[in-house]
């Protein structure tokens, strides 16, 4: 065996590099949001005169809105089709087309967002030429993330229906209950961390795409991903900088949130173990 | 569950499947036929397949798009650039991830979770804006040439943005995460008896590492390296933000063929191309995925 010394040494150097490289950078845009100066390199002095500037910002403002409104949408409907789509996947082993389901259920994961965003444009652009609607803009925004949020929800879903005690579930219908009231009152809160963190998730990663809602967005609508790309395009600007900030915090405090929940369902669940265990 | 009826099974299986058939895979074959069309000024920008010309219907389709691809050497050249890119930093996260995840899997519980919720916690901030981060950092009057020229170890700035070096380590700082979970997942589930029997027969570390440990966490090492690899083949982002002339990925070609030159049906035929090389790791990194499922 390595002498466990140089293994604890090796593992706490691998850690903090790790780290180090991981989140140097954020914490560094995070303090240079606070910098007086424009130039992003010089330090003079603190200052929140950015985060001012960026409340007068209309252009950020809106598509902030934009942004939050879309990520709630397609969140909540990325919610129910993913926790139906995750149900059928982990409960029923058999039925017709399960395989190709399965397939468009987990390849949006890995397909690089330029073809998914192309791919709906194109879809988006047909439907126009056909049914003459709908326009381009936030809906067909929502819906594209919709699509892509349900099949990470599927992913949590199913995981934690996998690891879910099935005789509970039994126990309540040998004793009566209807299926409805079995799925409103023991599945459905037995699943609620990953459902929990599967809205989360559709939420998060609605607010931070900017490929696929370059792509399928029409004249009326901007994000803020599209906001900040055609910015920071132009340069570093500390406008950004600070906005960057806020958005660490706005998606930060839930995630730590949602952490903390599964941490003590975690710790729960371990808890219960150890008293049937004794 | 067995007691919800025909018509609950069909509408649970049956809303998302029909929604992802509308808004992927029917999508996926509407690019294809945009792929076999001409370029037009119009709406669409596209020609039709069929279209009637007086006598009857009329097929439309032509294959100039994908012979312009074959032909014109920058395609091959992104498609390889992209390759090569993303291969490099897959091999890079497995260098820099393994070591983390091996220091994280054994570490005691408590501290394991939190460790773990700050890997993930980067993937859930926004990715444009931890791309947009090494900018600064990276100028030529940026933090770490400021850091360099004063200590005095530099006389003139070195060259850090808008080339290879910082997009590979735009890919690598992106991805790590991805690469990082799995291998932790491999990795705690190791069976730490197997290590103690190998090190009691005598085995040195090393060989123990090669011999057991690493064999044992392939699954990982296979399902992490899909994670990094298919994703960053397609990247946009950071070559556009971080990338300079010499950067050729293919993300950014369709990106520019499908706005700058408002070419859509040569975009199509790069994103035709680009899924059918990417359909091999896809099914397999389907199935790893599916594994993890079964298991």
């Amino acid at each position: 065996m390595i002498p466990p010394r140089a293994a604890g040494w090796f593992g706490l150097g691998a850690l903090i590099l790790g780290f180090g490289f991981l989140y140097a950078p954020i914490v560094l845009l995070v303090l240079y949001s606070f910098n007086a100066s424009r130039l992003v390199t010089v330090w003079a002095g603190f200052s929140t005169r950015w985060y001012g500037a960026l409340l007068h910002d209309e252009a950020f403002g809106a598509a902030a809105l934009t942004s939050l409104e879309v990520a709630a949408m397609a969140a909540t409907v990325s919610l129910v089709l993913g926790s139906c789509a995750g149900f059928s996947m982990a409960r029923f082993a058999r039925f017709p087309g399960r395989l190709v389901f399965g397939f468009a259920l987990l390849a949006p994961l890995v397909v690089p967002e330029v073809i998914l965003g192309l791919s709906l444009l194109l879809l988006f652009v047909a439907c126009e030429s056909w049914f003459g609607g709908p326009s381009r803009g936030m809906l067909t925004i929502t819906v594209a993330h919709a699509t892509f949020g349900a099949c990470f929800v599927s992913v949590l879903v199913r995981a934690q229906l996998t690891g879910f005690d099935r005789a509970l579930e039994e126990a309540a219908l040998d004793l009566g209950a209807r299926p409805w009231t079995v799925l409103m009152r023991i599945t459905l809160p037995g699943i609620r961390p990953a459902l929990v963190s599967g809205w989360l998730l559709a939420f998060t990663l609605s607010l931070d795409d900017l490929v696929i809602a370059s792509f399928v967005t029409g004249p009326s609508a901007t994000t803020l991903p599209m906001a900040v790309f055609s910015s920071v395009r132009l340069g570093v600007s500390p406008e950004v900088n600070a906005l960057a900030t806020l958005f660490l915090c706005v998606v930060f405090l839930p995630v730590a949130f949602a952490g903390w929940l599964m941490a003590r369902a975690e710790r729960r669940r371990q808890l219960t173990q150890q008293v049937r265990g004794e | 569950m067995t007691g919800l009826g025909r018509l609950g099974r069909l509408v649970l299986i049956g809303v998302p499947f029909f929604w992802l058939a509308l808004f992927f895979l029917l999508p996926l074959l509407i690019v294809g036929k945009v792929s076999l069309a001409e370029s037009t000024i119009g709406i669409p920008p596209y020609t039709p397949l069929i279209a009637h010309d007086g006598r009857g219907l009329k097929l439309l389709a032509t294959a100039a798009n994908f012979a312009l691809i074959a032909s014109d050497d920058l395609y091959l050249r992104a498609y390889l650039g992209s390759l090569g890119n993303a291969a490099l930093a897959t091999a890079l996260c497995l260098i820099i991830g393994y070591p983390v995840a091996y220091a994280i899997a054994r570490c005691q519980t408590g501290r394991r979770q939190l460790l773990l919720f700050l890997v993930m916690l980067p993937f859930w901030t926004s990715f444009l804006i931890r791309v947009y981060a090494w900018i600064a950092i990276l100028e030529p009057n940026g933090l770490v040439n400021q850091a360099l020229t004063s200590l005095g170890l530099i006389a003139a700035p070195l060259p850090l943005l808008n080339n290879q070096f910082s997009v590979e380590l735009g890919l690598v700082y992106s991805y790590l995460p991805f690469m990082i979970l799995p291998l932790y997942g491999s990795l705690s589930n190791l069976d730490r008896s197997l290590i103690e029997a190998a090190a009691d027969l005598g085995a040195r570390p090393l060989r123990v590492f090669l011999g057991v440990t690493l064999p044992l966490t392939l699954p990982g090492i296979a399902a992490g390296s899909l994670l990094v690899l298919i994703p960053a083949i397609g990247e946009f982002v950071i070559p556009d933000l971080l990338g300079g002339p010499d950067t050729l990925m293919i993300g950014k070609v369709l990106w520019d063929e499908f706005f700058n030159n408002r070419d859509w049906p040569v975009a199509a035929a790069v994103a035709v191309v680009l899924v059918a090389a990417l359909a091999v790791p896809l099914l397999a990194a389907q199935r790893f995925l599916e594994r993890g499922h079964a298991r």
